[in-house]
C-alpha cells in the first residue's frame, strides 16, 4: 500500500517560505509527477515526503498512519537522486544490498532479493563491479535496484534522468514507465521536464512558487489548463497566447491556442502573418509566424510543407479550442 | 587538446624543479654530510666531502640515552594524533554535514589559534603545567601536542568531508542507516584516504614539534627534538655530533614520509582539485 496525503504541509526555511502550505491527496499505485521551473519547491516537497527535511507545520500520512515526525527509513520509502549517490566504495551487489543489511535482513534472503532486482534491471553482468565503472545509465538503474529490494510503500525520483543524455532519457522514462506497471506501486516523480511529466504521470502536479497551480491527468491539463501558468507550462512548442483586441474578440482578457489548433491558409483567415523560422522535425515542421499586432505564434503544419522564410500566412484558430482567460490569468469556462 | 610543450622548455623547467627541490633539501644533505666527518672537518669551513667517519653515531648514542627520546617521540606523536583524530573526526563531521550560521566563524576561530605566537602563552601554560604536576610528563606533551595540531587537523577533515556528497549521506539514512550505521558503513570507508593523510601529516607535526617539547620535559618524557637540543650545551657546540643526533632524529619520519608521500600530497592538496 502507498497511500499518501498532505495535510496544510508548509515549509520554511529562517524567513522565506518555501512551501506555503500544501493539501494533496497520492492513491495507492499512482504515478504521480511534481513539475515546475526551477526553484519552484518541488524537491523540498519531496524531501518532506521522504522525511529528508522537517516539516514546519502540517502533517503528512502514509496509509492513514502520521509520519510527520518520523525518521525517513521509518517510512517505509524509497527514494532515487539526481546524482545516483551511490556508494562508491561497495560492489553493484553491496549497493543493492545496503538497505537489507541495514534492516538485518537473512543473507540468503538478501541475495535472493539482490539477485532478483539485479534480473529487473539487467544488472546481472555487472554486480560485481564498482559504481565508478558503470555508465551513467547502468548507475541510475543500480540506484533503482536499491530502491527496489526494500518493496516500500512508494518510491520517490528526485530528477533522476536529469544526468542523463537525450537518447538514455527516453530509454530510461520508457524503462521506469514499465517498472511502474511490473510493480504497481505508488511513484512520486519530480521533474522540470515537462515531456517527462505528460509522458510517465497518471497525475501531474503543476508547482509554482511552492503553490500547487492545477492537478490533474496529463490530457486534463493539457486540454484544460486551470490558468495561465499552466497552459503556458504544459505543451511543448508552449501555447500561443494573444491579448488585446484580438482577445476580447473572443470575450476574453487573454486567449490561448495550442500550435495544433491554428488551421494554417495562404489565401486567408483571421490573423496575418509572416513566415519566420521554419523548423522541420520530419514528421512535422513548426512555423514560427509574426502574426500582425499580436506577436510570435507557432504553428504546426505537415512535415512536407512547401512554406518558406518570408512568406505571408492566414491563420485561424480553431473556436472550440480556443482557451479563455480573465485579467487575472484564470481560466474561463 | 594538450598543449604542446618544446624539448627546450621541459629541459629548463626540469633543471629548475630539480634545483629547488635540491636547495630545499639542502640543509637536511648537509646535516648528513656534516654527521659523518670529523669534529675538525666539521668546524673547518664549507666542504661537501666528509672523512665518512660514523664515530659521531657512536659517540651519540654513548654519551646519551638514544632509544628513550626514540620511544617518547613514537609514543607523543601517535598518541596525541589517535586523540586529535577522536576528537577532530565527528567535529569535521558535525560542522561539514550540519553547519550553523556560526560554522565559519568557529573554524576561523581556532585557525586563529595557530597565528598566536607560542611564546606568547608560554608561562601561563607552564605554571599550569607545573601547578597540575603535569611537568615532563607524556600525558602532558601528549595533551599539549594534541591542543596545538587540533586546529589543522579539524580544517584537514573539514574539507575533505566537505567533499563528500550529501546525497550519499541521505541515500543511507533513506535506507534505513542509524547515525553510527552511515558513519561506519558509508562515510568512514569513503574518507579513509582524507583521514589516512591528516594523520599521517600529525605525526609529522607532532615528531617536529621543538618549541613546547623542549620547554616542558627534562629528561622522562622528552622526544628526539629534546635529545638534539641537548647536544648544544653544556660543553660548547660539536656540530658533527649535534648533525649526527639531528640525523638520528630526522630519520624515522624521513622514511615514513618517503614511503608515504602519495598519501601526504595528496592530504596537502585535496580540495585543490576535484
Amino acid at each position: 500500500m502507498g497511500r499518501i496525503t498532505l495535510s496544510k504541509v508548509n515549509k520554511t526555511f529562517g524567513a522565506t517560505t518555501v512551501i506555503p502550505g500544501i493539501d494533496l491527496e497520492i492513491e495507492n499505485g499512482e504515478f504521480v509527477v511534481f513539475v515546475g521551473p526551477s526553484g519552484c519547491g518541488k524537491s523540498t516537497l519531496l524531501r518532506l515526503i521522504a522525511g529528508l527535511e522537517d516539516t514546519s507545520s502540517g502533517k503528512i500520512s502514509i496509509d492513514g498512519r502520521d509520519v510527520t515526525g518520523e525518521a525517513p527509513a521509518k517510512r517505509g520509502l524509497a527514494m532515487v537522486f539526481q546524482s545516483y549517490a551511490l556508494y562508491p566504495h561497495m560492489s553493484v551487489y553491496n549497493n543493492i544490498a545496503f538497505p537489507l543489511k541495514m534492516a538485518g535482513t537473512d543473507k540468503a534472503v538478501i541475495d535472493a532479493k539482490v539477485r532478483d532486482a539485479a534480473r529487473i534491471l539487467n544488472l546481472t553482468n555487472y554486480l560485481e563491479r564498482r559504481p565508478g565503472q558503470l555508465s551513467g545509465g547502468q548507475r541510475q538503474r543500480v540506484a533503482i535496484g536499491r530502491a527496489i529490494v526494500r518493496a516500500p510503500s512508494a518510491f520517490l525520483f528526485d530528477e533522476p534522468l536529469s544526468n542523463l543524455d537525450a537518447a538514455l532519457r527516453g530509454t530510461m522514462r520508457l524503462e521506469i514507465s514499465e517498472l511502474h506497471q511490473k510493480l504497481g506501486t505508488t511513484m512520486i516523480y519530480v521533474t522540470h521536464d515537462q515531456v517527462e511529466a505528460m509522458t510517465m504521470a497518471d497525475k501531474i502536479v503543476v508547482l509554482q512558487a511552492g503553490n500547487i497551480e492545477q492537478v490533474g491527468s496529463p490530457m486534463d491539463l493539457y486540454n484544460r489548463p486551470a490558468n495561465l501558468f499552466v497552459a503556458g507550462f504544459i505543451g511543448s512548442p508552449r501555447m500561443n497566447l494573444a491579448t488585446g483586441a484580438a482577445a476580447e474578440r473572443y470575450g476574453a482578457h487573454t486567449v490561448g491556442i495550442r500550435p495544433e489548433h491554428l488551421k494554417l491558409s495562404t489565401a486567408e483567415g483571421v490573423w496575418t502573418g509572416t513566415v519566420g523560422v521554419a523548423e522541420h522535425l520530419g514528421s512535422d515542421t513548426f512555423l514560427h509566424v509574426d502574426v500582425k499586432d499580436i506577436g510570435a505564434m507557432t504553428v504546426r503544419a505537415p512535415g512536407e510543407t512547401a512554406l518558406r522564410h518570408g512568406d505571408t500566412v492566414y491563420l485561424t484558430p480553431e473556436e472550440s479550442r480556443l482557451h479563455r482567460f480573465d485579467k487575472s490569468g484564470l481560466a474561463v469556462r | 587538446m594538450a598543449r604542446a610543450v618544446s624539448t627546450r622548455r621541459k629541459v629548463v623547467f626540469t633543471i629548475l624543479a630539480w634545483s629547488v627541490a635540491l636547495l630545499l633539501f639542502f640543509p637536511i644533505l648537509y646535516t648528513v654530510i656534516t654527521s659523518v666527518k670529523t669534529e675538525g672537518e666539521a668546524i673547518s669551513g664549507f666542504s661537501l666531502i666528509p672523512s665518512f667517519t660514523f664515530e659521531n653515531y657512536v659517540e651519540v648514542q654513548t654519551q646519551r640515552d638514544y632509544w628513550r627520546p626514540f620511544t617518547n617521540s613514537v609514543v607523543l606523536s601517535l598518541l596525541s594524533t589517535f586523540v586529535a583524530l577522536v576528537i577532530a573526526v565527528p567535529a569535521a563531521w558535525a560542522m561539514a554535514f550540519s553547519p550553523t550560521p556560526r560554522t565559519k566563524d568557529i573554524l576561523m576561530w581556532m585557525l586563529s589559534t595557530k597565528m598566536m605566537p607560542a611564546v606568547a602563552v608560554l608561562v601561563p601554560i607552564y605554571l599550569l603545567f607545573r601547578d597540575w604536576g603535569l611537568l615532563d610528563t607524556r600525558t602532558g606533551l601528549t595533551f599539549m601536542l594534541t591542543m596545538i595540531n587540533l586546529p589543522i587537523v579539524v580544517w584537514m577533515l573539514y574539507t575533505y568531508f566537505r567533499e563528500i556528497p550529501g546525497e550519499i549521506l541521505e541515500a543511507a539514512r533513506m535506507d534505513g542507516a542509524t547515525l553510527w550505521g552511515e558513519i561506519a558503513y558509508v562515510l568512514t570507508p569513503m574518507a579513509i584516504p582524507g583521514i589516512a593523510s591528516t594523520m599521517l601529516l600529525n605525526i609529522i607535526l607532532a615528531w617536529n614539534e621543538s618549541f613546547w617539547t623542549i620547554r616542558l620535559t627534562t629528561t622522562n618524557s622528552a622526544p628526539l627534538t629534546a635529545f638534539i637540543a641537548s647536544f648544544s650545551s653544556p660543553q660548547g657546540l660539536f656540530w658533527a655530533k649535534l648533525s649526527a643526533a639531528s640525523t638520528l632524529a630526522i630519520a624515522p619520519i624521513l622514511i615514513m614520509g618517503w614511503f608515504s608521500q602519495k598519501q601526504l600530497v595528496r592530504g596537502l592538496t585535496f580540495g585543490a582539485v576535484k
